[in-house]
């Protein structure tokens, strides 16, 4: 699945990476506690989360984690879209619950990490 | 090569820039992404950990082709029981670390598991020394 139809089935607001649409999303992971996101192994996954934070962008950084959904109407700060251009990130925003969000992506084919 | 990074306690908003510069270093020297993600999530934990346990902090690191060596020392508390700390789930982290998305106790174990050698001394009430070791896989 693109970050164009998850924008789409999340009716959700691309707020850094507006020139990767076409990236391709295979794996997410939801949660809000970066102990936890630091212990998941796979690659290349997209983040679920209502941790809108500079350490949530530093988190995704270490972990190789490259788009991240932010629901639950959490608002990027300017720092975090600083930090996040800096590492070719994509960032979401979503008006929608992590139970929500989570649901619709993973009806729709997008697969756990366990 | 050697380096060398200081770390502010309880700047969570510089929190994790001594990792993310080591990360690029390593991606110049072209070493495999699996090997850098273990170094900088190992270090990126330890980094945390000062800031949210520690009063301030160094950490030295020293890169051959074969592996690398770092060393986090701190000036802080200090751990009472190594051996507890190490295990999974104990934290004794501030409201303000668990509103920043950290404090599970999951750290540690997290240093653990990504390094080759893991050694951590302590002295209350002086500081606490973490030296990790992980060789690279090719
Ligand atoms: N540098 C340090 N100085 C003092 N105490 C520390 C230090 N590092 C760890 N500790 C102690 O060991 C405990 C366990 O550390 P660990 O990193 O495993 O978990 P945490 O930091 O509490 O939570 P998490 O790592 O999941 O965010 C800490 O809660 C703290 O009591
Ligand atoms: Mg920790």
């Amino acid at each position: 699945m693109k970050i164009k139809d998850i924008v789409e089935l999340l009716n959700a607001r691309v707020i850094v990476g507006q020139d990767q649409l076409d990236s391709e999303v295979g794996m997410a992971f939801s949660s809000d506690l970066m102990s936890d996101v630091l212990t998941v192994e796979t690659e290349n996954l997209m983040l679920i989360t209502g941790l809108a934070n500079v350490q949530t962008i530093r988190t995704a950084e270490m972990s190789d984690i490259n788009k991240i959904v932010f629901v639950r109407r959490k608002k990027v700060s300017d720092d975090m879209i600083r930090l996040a251009d800096e590492n070719d990130m994509i960032l979401i925003e979503c008006d929608y619950s992590m139970f929500k969000a989570s649901g619709i992506l993973y009806q729709s084919g997008v697969k756990p990490v366990y | 090569m050697h380096f060398e990074f200081q770390v502010e306690g309880g700047n969570f908003s510089k929190a994790g820039t001594a990792s993310s510069q080591l990360k690029k270093i390593l991606k110049q020297l072209n070493v495999d992404s699996r090997d850098i993600k273990r170094v900088v999530v190992a270090l990126y934990e330890a980094e945390v950990n000062v800031v949210a346990h520690a009063y301030q902090g160094v950490i030295i690191i020293d890169i051959d082709t074969e592996k690398i060596r770092i060393r986090i020392e701190d000036e802080g508390p200090g751990i009472k029981d190594i051996d507890l700390a190490m295990q999974q789930g104990f934290s004794t982290a501030s409201e303000l670390v668990r509103e920043m998305g950290f404090g599970a106790g999951m750290g540690l174990p997290n240093i653990k598991n990504n390094t080759d050698e893991l050694t951590v001394t302590s002295e209350v009430g002086k500081g606490t020394n973490v030296h990790m070791l992980i060789n690279f896989s090719i």
